[in-house]
């Protein structure tokens, strides 16, 4: 048996469910942190920013699963939604801690989602992917057919770009960091056109 | 409507100081990192003796002055200033240090000059942040003449009565607490008098973010962000928001400097 098959077999004896603690364990540890001082001086901002980034990290991860799948054979596909949820729940208390820790107060929120162009953008990200995450479950796949469904998920190709973007506009000046997440989740989109492409032909 | 979840509010007018690890390891000094803890970590590499600093342009004795020799003809008293980031959060810092006013007479300011304009020193082989081109290095920043020679204006040698450590800007660095604190220009090298507006770098970056008077102001917003409200470094996760003061709370003394000026297009 090649790599990935060995690969692939043992991962069918792993159970779903320790992704979702393993996943989450940083998030309980962030706020841990901040709670005791860990997180330097100004620690609203290192949790908000640790929060979206580990968030951006499960998408991108996420979004790797099928390019590893045709490249390599190893198939992680039982993961994915494990991978969406946690990215999705970071996102989530990223948007919770900026509301109640960062901003304090629901007119700001509203005024900043309006005004300022990185939130509107980092929101809308965020708004594409409550449908995906309420639809992660067995039952919704059935109700509403793998087509459907499989349609309705393509928003994550809009959200995750959203969501580095969001990152890049967020910070001053031109920064290596965030660019480097774009042109990653960019390149994570380009390969599936190509392999689309392939696919059709073949 | 969430403010119950902070903890007690502290009045933007609160002048009790930021602790030393406070204010030596959340800093803004992109020459060595952009995180924040970046310059605490890295900074130790710059050579700060021997330092001298050029005093060039319209003024009567230009030259290349030794920082002794600056410090001798001076006094050093405390100056406890608020200091607002342009990224909206704050701290008190009680600097040591002396009037630029003094060394601008010493070195003789010509009629014609309008301006000064300063520049931080460019060595990248210390200051790893110079390697890549966040901004277009060295640091510069700049005053109007009258900024300049304002009482409240200063070149800070010490904090918290020790020298300055590296990362806030040792040996010698600008302090103009009315302003927003990317104006106070770090390790400076070099100062211009000159007639004409010198170029400053946020705002070559970003013009439309980041202008020449940089006045801490809660009505003109950043572009990207609110300026109406701040965050007091130091309160920890519940930290609670305070209003922003105009001119940072200097408008007293600051602010005929700028009488019949439109702030929001002289921003």
């Amino acid at each position: 048996m090649d790599l990935a098959g060995r690969v692939n077999g043992g991962l069918r004896r792993v159970p779903t469910w320790p992704v979702y603690l393993l996943g989450m364990a940083p998030a309980v540890w962030f706020f841990w942190l901040g709670f005791t001082g860990g997180l330097g001086v100004e620690p609203i901002s290192e949790l908000e920013h640790r929060l979206g980034l580990t968030g951006l990290q499960f998408l991108i991860a996420g979004l790797a699963v099928t390019p590893l799948r045709r490249l390599t054979g190893i198939n992680l596909i039982r993961f994915r939604r494990a991978l969406g949820l946690i990215a999705f729940f970071y996102i989530l208390l990223h948007l919770l801690v900026w509301l109640v820790l960062d901003l304090q107060s629901v007119q700001r929120v509203a005024a900043d989602i309006v005004k300022r162009p990185y939130i509107t953008v980092g929101m809308a990200g965020f708004l594409l992917l409550v449908p995906l995450a309420l639809t992660s479950t067995n039952r919704a796949i059935r109700r509403m057919g793998p087509v459907r469904w499989r349609r309705l998920h393509r928003l994550v190709y809009v959200a995750v770009p959203l969501g580095a973007v969001h990152f890049v506009m967020l910070v001053k000046g031109w920064q290596l960091e965030p660019l480097l997440y774009l042109i990653g989740v960019l390149a994570l989109l380009a390969a599936r056109i190509r392999l689309n492409r392939r696919r059709v032909v073949a | 409507a969430l403010a119950g979840a902070a903890g007690p509010a502290r009045a933007a007018d609160d002048m009790e100081p930021n602790t030393w690890e406070e204010i030596t390891r959340y800093c803004n000094f992109y020459e060595f990192g952009t995180r924040k803890e970046d310059p605490w970590h890295n900074a130790g590499q710059m050579t700060i003796d021997p330092w001298a600093v050029e005093i060039d342009g319209m003024v009567d004795r230009p030259g290349t002055y030794d920082l002794a020799d600056i410090l001798k003809g001076v006094s050093i008293e405390e100056r406890i200033y608020r200091l607002r980031c342009v990224e909206a959060w704050s701290m008190v810092v009680p600097w040591q240090g002396f009037e630029l006013a003094d060394l601008l007479t010493r070195v003789g300011v010509q009629p014609g000059a309008k301006y000064v304009g300063f520049e931080t020193l460019y060595r990248p082989e210390e200051m790893p942040g110079q390697r890549a081109r966040i901004l277009d290095w060295p640091y510069v920043e700049g005053l109007r003449l009258d900024e300049a020679m304002h009482p409240l204006t200063i070149m800070a040698t010490g904090l918290y009565d020790k020298p300055l450590p590296n990362q806030n800007g040792a040996p010698l660095r600008l302090v103009v607490p009315w302003k927003y604190g990317f104006k106070s220009i770090k390790s400076i090298v070099r100062i211009t008098l000159t007639d004409r507006e010198p170029a400053t770098s946020w705002n070559k970056a970003a013009p439309n973010e980041y202008g020449f008077y940089a006045n801490v102001n809660p009505n003109v917003d950043h572009p990207r962000w609110s300026q109406a409200s701040e965050r007091r470094i130091g309160g920890g996760i519940f930290s609670p928001r305070q209003p922003t003061l105009m001119f940072n709370g200097y408008g007293d003394q600051v602010a005929d400097l700028y009488a019949g000026m439109d702030l929001a297009k002289f921003f």
